[in-house]
């Protein structure tokens, strides 16, 4: 039935089945082969990572102090000054990035400012994180003198990761279905007792996960806390808020950027607990998600 | 918008009410289509004549659809479509595994319900089968003469290089006709290529066919029996997915065999 | 009848008997005006970025003359004598960017083809996430990747390259944005309307032709939107150019050779000693100002190509 060359009623077309489907073929492959590139890459990266720091890991990098000797150093201070800094900047941004979530969905209305208000939030999304660390570093630091605390940075990072905070919230009190609010409003509830005892709570697991998935990325930033002054050799865990701290992610870029061997696996396995961090909250964002869905 | 409430089909019984026709272009034997493990076409055997409009009529959900799309193998699209029988073309089966379905598609060409132009040129719409066919010859040549047959040349021959997307609805719906024209097929297949439009355009695009059989088999599904009435040789009413009755236009209206085909034409269901 | 028993019901307690009580009615207004400046912060945020940026660089352009700074083709503001001219930053960052882009896009936009148009859902269920996982890495990771093993693998490949050279950072920040490209242009591709498709397949086309000739340039205004905001990404990108890539400003595009982006040099300057209110502490400004531009205009191009040229399907 099919010729290569037909003549229907004086048209004739070359159509080439074979040459045409071959093409296809090569280019599925191709396309195929340019995702697997980034798996393969990643496979190489994670496997590298764990080959170099594997052997450094113990419960004494994890508890000791950084040192000139790669074989006394450890990652304690990093690790607390990780977790004060996210927890504070989870405080800062949770209640703004919700506040301003609920107030562009359920209260604004739709004219140019609250347009203006959501285009900025667009625009703050891509703004490179140093120009925040610049930010921070004129007006934590210097103008409320702060210093070079964990407030500081965790301000800095709460103001990184407000545009995440908000739009992840935006959308999860939009999937909340309009009768629920209908609901409210039929019992006489006011639009804030309604958002409080009915809306928000369907809303939460959303924004909880939001929230997970906005410091996962807060925990990896290195380059607005060096900006505020975070320093890269700190042999104390902070106490206070106003204390002076360093993160992970930096406690890895000072020991990469020393030419030593030994301080290269040293930062390989501070890699590794970084990673091994960021998948729990991952994990846990994911997990919750689930979790509290099926109570619904 | 009810459901018809006799007796389904049980396909054991001879198919009755079915004509046949000698040299059909395009055929069906027992044709049954599934979408995973559900069985939507039950057993159609139905034999389309040539240079002649056969439409497809029936209630929503009737399957008369997925029949016309079976026929240029458009179900492939969906993965969780498969068939069972036979579905002939000149004699031949497309479903055979030799058979090369994107040619089938070049011989047996579709019109769809809502006009879907390419965001082309109105010239490119109606070349894009020619270059990917690597039609041999002129292709502007051959875009006039799609157009002129799908009685559009003169309104847009000044306009061939503007963007499809500015033309009015019946005029995208005569250009997707023009497109589906260029690349010469033998049998063109609308489906309700008139449901998306005002009167006045259905009423061209039901003249049309009227000019195309002369050089082209078509099959048309509707919903709307007024048109199948009034441009269709033969008609063919389906329910449930299955074939009731099949026969010339005539007599489908005026003397069904069948009293579902009746209770339908009648408009007491559907 | 309702009207009598309302207005006498008003007229002995002074208020409507549907109106809110005061109380409830003030706490609302409180809530709102609380909400609203919690999206206040937001615009704070970015006119507090610009005036910072302004403040300062007008301090140091009052010392550098303009012209010095966008032609100049020395940048040595920390040694003597010093120069002020931020050309070979932005060759550092456009080098790095465009070796990036050049992995990145193509990569990108054939993994969003495999994935919206060929990939069966299990393929999906398993490609995606590692995307994603691709995604979520911590950029100091990529940058101690990009020193510890691209490199000597540039090293060997090609002798006599540098320790610190832009080909090693424009290769990971390469695969840093790959994720970004293919999300994007895959929700593109998605966008497109089905029957564009079968319209596609009915006249014969095969499905290659149908993807390459149909359904990408149908795609094309959210396709071209996600590689800008990928190249803004990677201008913007800090940490691993800052390791791998070098501290040495040289307008030069030789990959192999060791430069400076723009983003790098602000991290060098924070790491030392630099006092408050020098011209040294203002190029941080001054060239955070220029970045915040470029990557504010590219992002904003973006979101109008998105917006302008979105094909319409009605």
């Amino acid at each position: 039935m099919m010729a290569t060359r037909e003549a229907v009623a004086g048209v004739v077309f070359d159509v080439q089945p074979e040459r045409r489907r071959l093409k296809g073929q090569i280019f599925l492959w191709a396309c195929f082969a340019a995702t697997c590139v980034a798996v393969v890459l990643l496979a190489v990266l994670l496997v590298d990572i764990l080959r170099q720091g594997a052997t450094r890991l113990s419960v004494d990098f994890l508890n000791s102090y950084p040192s000139r000797f790669p074989e006394r150093a450890g990652i304690k201070s990093a690790l607390f000054g990780t977790m004060w800094t996210v927890a504070f900047t989870g405080l800062i941004s949770f209640p703004l990035g919700v506040g301003a979530a609920i107030y562009l969905e359920e209260y604004a209305p739709r004219n140019w400012l609250t347009r203006v208000l959501e285009t900025n939030i667009a625009n703050l999304a891509g703004v490179p994180s140093i120009v925040y660390g610049v930010l921070g570093l004129a007006v934590f630091v210097r103008a409320m003198s702060l210093g070079r605390s964990v407030l500081a940075g965790a301000a800095t990072l709460a103001l990184l990761i407000l545009p995440i905070v908000i739009i992840s919230s935006q959308e999860a009190i939009r999937a909340v279905p309009p009768s629920i609010r209908e609901a409210g409003y039929g019992v006489g509830a006011t639009k804030w007792q309604t958002l409080q005892h009915l809306v928000l709570p369907i809303a939460f697991p959303g924004v909880l996960t939001g929230m997970i998935l906005a410091l996962s990325r807060a925990i990896g930033e290195t380059a607005p806390l060096i900006m505020i002054g975070a320093l890269t050799f700190i042999a104390f865990t902070p106490n206070t808020p106003l204390d002076e701290f360093t993160v992970l992610p930096i406690q890895i870029f000072n020991w990469t950027a020393r030419p030593q061997a030994g301080f290269h696996e040293l930062a390989a396995a501070g890699i590794i607990v970084l990673l091994v961090a960021l998948l729990s909250m991952n994990a846990l964002a994911i997990i919750l998600r689930n979790r509290l869905r099926k109570e619904i | 918008m009810g459901k018809l409430d006799l007796p389904a089909f049980e396909g054991t019984e001879e198919p009755r009410h079915i004509m046949v026709h000698d040299d059909p272009v395009l055929e069906t034997r027992d044709l049954d289509i599934y979408y995973g493990s559900t069985r939507a076409i039950h057993s159609i055997s139905i034999t389309v004549p040539r240079k002649r409009i056969t439409a497809l009529i029936g209630p929503s959900g009737s399957g008369k659809s997925t029949v016309l799309r079976a026929f240029n193998r458009m179900n492939d699209v969906i993965p969780i479509a498969w068939c069972k029988g036979a579905v002939l073309f000149n004699g031949e089966d497309i479903y055979a595994p030799e058979v090369d379905a994107v040619e089938v598609r070049r011989r047996i060409g579709m019109v769809f319900q809502k006009p879907n132009p390419f965001p082309k040129s109105n010239f490119d719409n109606v070349a894009f089968g020619l270059r990917v066919n690597r039609y041999a010859g002129d292709i502007a040549e051959r875009v006039e003469e799609a157009l002129r047959r799908a009685a559009l040349w003169d309104e847009i021959k000044d306009r061939l290089k503007d963007s499809a997307l500015g033309l009015s609805g019946g005029q995208q719906q005569r250009l997707c006709i023009a497109r589906a024209l260029a690349v010469e097929p033998d049998v063109i297949l609308m489906d309700e290529p008139a449901s998306a439009l005002d009167p006045i355009a259905t009423g061209r695009i039901e003249e049309l066919m009227q000019e195309l059989k002369e050089n082209y088999t078509i099959v048309i599904v509707t919903h709307n029996m007024q048109q199948a009435a009034r441009v269709a040789d033969f008609t063919a009413f389906m329910n449930l997915g299955q074939l009731i009755e099949y026969g010339e236009t005539q007599k489908i209206f005026t003397g069904p065999d069948d009293q579902r085909t009746e209770a339908y034409i009648t408009g007491r269901f559907g | 009848m309702a009207d009598a028993a309302t207005s006498s019901a008003v007229a002995q307690t002074g208020r409507h008997t549907l109106a809110l009580s005061a109380a409830r009615r003030w706490k609302e207004r409180g809530v709102r005006s609380a909400l609203f400046a919690c999206g206040a912060v937001s615009i704070l945020t970015t006119v507090g970025i610009v005036l910072v940026l302004l403040w300062e660089s007008v301090g140091f352009f009052r010392e550098v003359s303009a012209w010095e700074f966008f032609t100049g083709t020395k940048w040595t503001p920390l040694f003597k004598p010093q120069n002020f001219g931020v050309l070979p930053l932005v060759a550092g960052s456009l080098l790095v960017a465009v070796g990036a882009s050049i992995i990145a896009l193509p990569v990108g936009l054939a993994s969003a083809i495999y994935l919206a148009e060929y990939a069966p859902s299990r393929a999906r269920k398993i490609l995606k996430p590692i995307l994603e996982i691709l995604a979520g890495i911590p950029t100091v990771v990529y940058g101690y990747f990009a020193l510890t093993f691209i490199t000597p693998l540039i090293r060997q490949i090609f002798p006599g390259t540098g320790v610190f050279n832009a080909a090693s950072a424009a290769i990971v920040v390469g695969v840093m944005i790959v994720p970004m490209v293919a999300s994007l242009s895959e929700d593109a591709l998605h966008a497109v309307p089905r029957s564009l498709r079968e319209a596609s397949y009915g006249l014969g086309a095969t499905k290659f032709e149908t993807v390459t000739r149909v359904v990408v340039p149908a795609a094309l205004s959210g396709i071209v939107a996600s590689f800008i905001l990928a190249i803004s990404r990677a201008i913007g990108e800090t940490m691993a150019v800052t390791l791998a890539a070098g501290a040495t400003p040289k307008l030069t595009f030789n990959p192999l050779e060791s430069i400076q982006t723009m983003t790098a040099y602000v991290v060098q300057v924070s790491l030392g000693d630099t006092p408050f209110g020098t011209i040294e502490y203002r190029t941080i400004f001054a060239v955070g100002l220029l970045l915040f531009i470029i990557t504010l205009s590219m992002n904003i191009a973006s979101r109008f190509i998105l917006r302008r040229f979105r094909e319409v399907y009605e």
